[in-house]
């Protein structure tokens, strides 16, 4: 019992970390109808960031704070500079660029930060709260800072107008356009808001799997799985469906070995799109003949 | 961005055209003559990395099912062929055609669930087969057969006596051979009714299915064929390379050859060729820069050919000849 | 007396069709304008074209400014609220939340508040759903939502696409009656495109008639109602 109980609060852990990124996915799928490939190496390369910052000397918090404004910025640049002169063309070509980027923020990092496996800082304590052999300080702290953001991501789109806005310019741009909105920058705030969400997940995730270039591959592949369990165009699945893909990555783990984990994604992924596609609550798509 | 279909089988090819495909190949077979082993180790594995290409045009190219995870098949004929070879005592000619039947029912199956899915899905889909990959090959379950993280060591055929080629140069001559034939066999497929098919699936995929094309059918058995192909130069390049390990077939290989055909054309059989170069020699070349430079100059260019070549290299030469030729005829 | 809409040899097309071929045409300060003609004629075009929705040429000049080629979210921005056909509403967004966005480029929030008041009283059907998703509105409250998002601007200029289409009859009279209230309550002009020609008639001070893409008669709405042969050959009635 006692590691059942871990096994689902450490998954719980993770699962606020594929949360996160599944929600930094269906923001830009739901106005763009896009899944953004690159999503994991912005994170990580926006993780590397925060390590400079701290190297050169910046408490964690700070480095925290300014490289989340930081990848704002650079979702913002992208969308405006690279994505947005694709936007209209093939399938095929928009998902090359997005590899594309995938591929030079991967070797970016590689280059700029070398490809040796470094050490990232948890802003929790090392000894666990309350003295619990349940769950660690930095797991524990790494739900809540998840859970805030997931909150205050809420917050913004429910209530505040720009929020609303954004909403209407990913449902419906032609009449968006025709009450003011400005179509184009609702699209590069989304990219924004992804790549600040995703900077987060990344630093919350390092001090678990250490610091390197490829350390979001394996996160990426199951923050998608969550994203299409919880439904790619419904924000509120996508997180659920992060929370259950990290439980059940524990818990499957801890009976089937901890080597398959990325074939379980896989056939999740897999699974989901041939039984279900439109996951269990996104908007059954009905494409007309 | 798509290539014009291919011409009517009356005019099977122009004499300028057989011409130049002739000198190619003089060229093609006067090479490893001509240059030290190693650049012939070089240009075999181009050639396999041709062949590969080749097989994830005809799927995503000519059909318009995007895979980024052709590296997959890549690695399951690499494996089959260095367990027949390492296990079993198979002649390496013979793991080849095995390795490529493997990847064509393996394609064939991967193709039945890949027929409810589109465009992004489809990509994501076979996104989570190539990060997958590497896990499963060091899967210990399966290390009886796949030597684990080890992997396996093949050892490299001997030249037949009576040639007197070095290992390298017969190695060379059995790829081209083997090149050709596929290359042969794809070209006649993609020019004829098959070919055509597949186009018309890609570009109007109901009108397809209204003039009676069997869509699923076809996608199926696109999908089989161009694993097959693949799979085929995966069995190859083993072979070449002597060595089969996970971390030889991450998500980063299918990437390239994503990579090769973006940079070849797509839609493009030549293309091929042009890309097999491309992602043979670009990383030798630019390594000595730095480890991570090849995969900035893939990113780079998979985003700059993108937005300014979009047929890729093959396209460029034909609007290249298509302005000589009609500069002449002024 | 300047027009507040002037349009002088507009020439539209979708891709590498033409639909519109040098149509003059204008709306009044406070006046109504009403476009008319059979399908594929044009009309929707013409609203379209004034938004800069389509490819155009020729001059488009709203309250002494050329709009022609302007991004459509900058024409909103300048006072031009256009319900267009298919009405345009965010489906998944809730009644409220729709009149909200109308009123999105807008600064005044008692104001905004004020016509919030305003359009649920001529709509208090709209005001009984305020909290439901506007895709599960009939047709006649979606109809009445598209007009009032419009309105949420508090326009200028009123463009309005086939604003009776799959309405019945009754709640097409309440609307009309609404159209000249507010036009001449809130001294909003309105530019209407319509196939039921004789309400549009009875609104409208001016008429032009379109044909596939030329307008062949125009004149004030008066004159073309009292025209039996114009009636007749152009307007089937």
């Amino acid at each position: 019992m006692n590691v059942l109980l871990h096994q689902v609060l450490s998954g719980l852990a993770t699962g606020g970390i594929y949360a996160s990124v599944a929600l930094a996915l269906v923001m830009i799928y739901q106005a763009t109808h896009l899944v953004n490939f690159a999503q994991g190496e912005l994170a990580m390369f926006s993780t590397y960031i925060a390590w400079s910052l701290m190297q050169a000397g910046l408490p964690y918090w700070a480095a925290f704070f300014i490289t989340v404004a930081l990848a704002f910025a650079l979702g913002v640049l992208i969308e405006r500079v690279i994505v947005q002169p694709v936007e209209n063309a093939p399938i095929l070509a928009v998902v090359i660029v997005f590899i594309g980027l995938l591929v030079i923020f991967n070797s970016l990092a590689g280059w700029i930060f070398s490809y040796t496996i470094k050490p990232f800082p948890s802003p929790f304590p090392t000894a666990p709260l309350f003295g619990n052999s349940y769950v660690s300080s930095h797991e524990l702290g790494s739900i809540g800072i998840t859970l805030v953001v997931l909150a205050l991501i809420f917050v913004f789109f429910r209530f505040t107008p720009l929020g609303l806005a954004m909403r209407a310019a990913a449902q419906n741009p032609v009449a968006s356009r025709l009450v003011g909105i400005r179509v184009g920058w609702m699209l590069a705030l989304g990219w924004g808001l992804a790549a600040a969400i995703g900077a987060v997940a990344g630093i919350m995730v390092a001090p678990t799997v250490f610091l390197e270039p490829n350390m979001m591959a394996g996160i990426l592949l199951y923050a998608f799985a969550a994203a299409l369990l919880g439904g790619i165009d419904s924000p509120g699945g996508a997180v659920l469906g992060g929370f259950i893909v990290g439980v059940l990555e524990n818990v499957v783990g801890a009976v089937l070995g901890t080597e398959l984990k990325l074939t379980v994604a896989l056939v999740l992924i897999v699974g989901v799109l041939v039984v279900r596609p439109s996951g269990l609550f996104g908007k059954v798509l009905v494409t007309r003949v | 961005m798509h290539e014009p279909t291919l011409s009517n089988r009356r005019a099977l090819l122009s004499r300028g055209q057989l011409i130049g495909l002739a000198l190619v190949l003089a060229l093609a077979c006067a090479l490893p003559f001509v240059v030290s082993n190693y650049r012939v180790f070089q240009f075999t594995l181009a050639l396999v990395y041709a062949i590969a290409l080749l097989g994830l045009n005809m799927l995503t190219g000519f059909n318009g099912q995007i895979s980024l995870g052709h590296g997959a098949f890549y690695a399951i004929g690499a494996y089959t062929a260095a367990i027949l070879m390492d296990k079993f005592g198979v002649p390496y000619w013979l793991t080849v055609p095995v390795a490529g039947a493997v990847c064509l029912v393996a394609g064939f199956l991967f193709g039945l669930p890949a027929l409810r899915l589109e465009g992004v899905y489809l990509a994501l889909a076979t996104f989570a087969l190539a990060v997958a990959m590497p896990q499963l090959l060091k899967y210990k379950g399966l290390e009886a057969w796949t030597g684990g993280v080890q992997g396996i060591v093949i050892v490299k055929p001997d030249a037949p006596p009576w040639t007197g080629l070095s290992q390298d140069q017969w190695l060379y001559f059995v790829v081209l051979g083997f090149a050709l034939a596929l290359f042969a066999v794809g070209w006649n497929l993609l020019r004829g009714r098959v070919g055509r098919a597949m186009v018309a699936i890609r570009d109007q995929p109901i009108a397809a299915r209204a003039m009676g094309v069997n869509t699923a059918m076809v996608k199926s058995m696109t999908f089989g064929v161009s694993a097959m192909y693949t799979g085929i130069a995966g069995a190859l390049g083993a072979i070449v390379i002597q060595f089969v390990a996970p971390d030889s077939f991450t998500l980063f290989l299918s990437i390239s050859l994503v990579v090769g055909i973006v940079i070849g054309g797509l839609a493009s059989i030549s293309g091929a060729i042009y890309g097999g170069i491309f992602i043979q020699f670009i990383p030798n070349v630019a390594d000595q820069i730095s480890k991570a430079a090849p995969w900035a100059i893939y990113g780079i260019f998979l985003i700059v050919f993108m937005y300014v070549m979009p047929t890729g290299v093959a396209g460029f030469i034909r609007i290249l000849v298509g302005r000589l030729r009609r500069g002449r005829d002024r | 007396m300047a027009r507040l809409l002037e349009v002088r040899g507009l020439h539209a097309q979708y891709g590498s069709t033409k639909v519109l071929h040098g149509m003059d045409f204008g709306v009044e300060e406070g006046g109504i304008t009403t476009i008319l003609g059979a399908n594929g004629a044009g009309k929707t075009t013409t609203l379209r074209a004034v938004c800069g929705m389509v490819k155009t040429q020729g001059e488009i000049v709203f309250a002494g400014e050329r709009i022609d080629g302007r991004a459509t979210e900058s024409i909103v921005r300048l006072g031009v609220a256009h319900a267009p056909d298919g009405r345009g509403t965010f489906v998944d967004l809730s009644v409220e939340e729709n009149l909200r966005l109308g009123a999105y480029t807008r600064r005044d929030k008692a104001g905004v508040a004020a016509d919030f008041e305003r359009m649920y009283g001529y709509f208090p059907r709209l005001k009984e759903r305020r909290l439901q998703q506007a895709g599960t509105l009939s047709g006649g409250e979606q109809q009445m939502l598209a007009v009032s998002r419009a309105l949420m601007l508090r326009p200028r200029l009123l463009l309005l696409d086939e604003p009776s289409f799959g309405l019945a009859p009754r709640i097409v009279q309440e609307l009309f009656e609404i159209f000249r209230a507010i036009n001449q309550r809130d001294r909003v002009s309105m530019l209407v495109v319509e196939q039921n020609a004789a309400l549009a008639l009875q609104l409208a001070d001016q008429a032009y008639l379109l044909e596939t893409g030329r307008v062949v008669v125009s004149g004030s709405a008066e004159t073309i109602r009292g025209n039996e042969a114009v009636r007749r050959s152009y307007l089937g009635y």
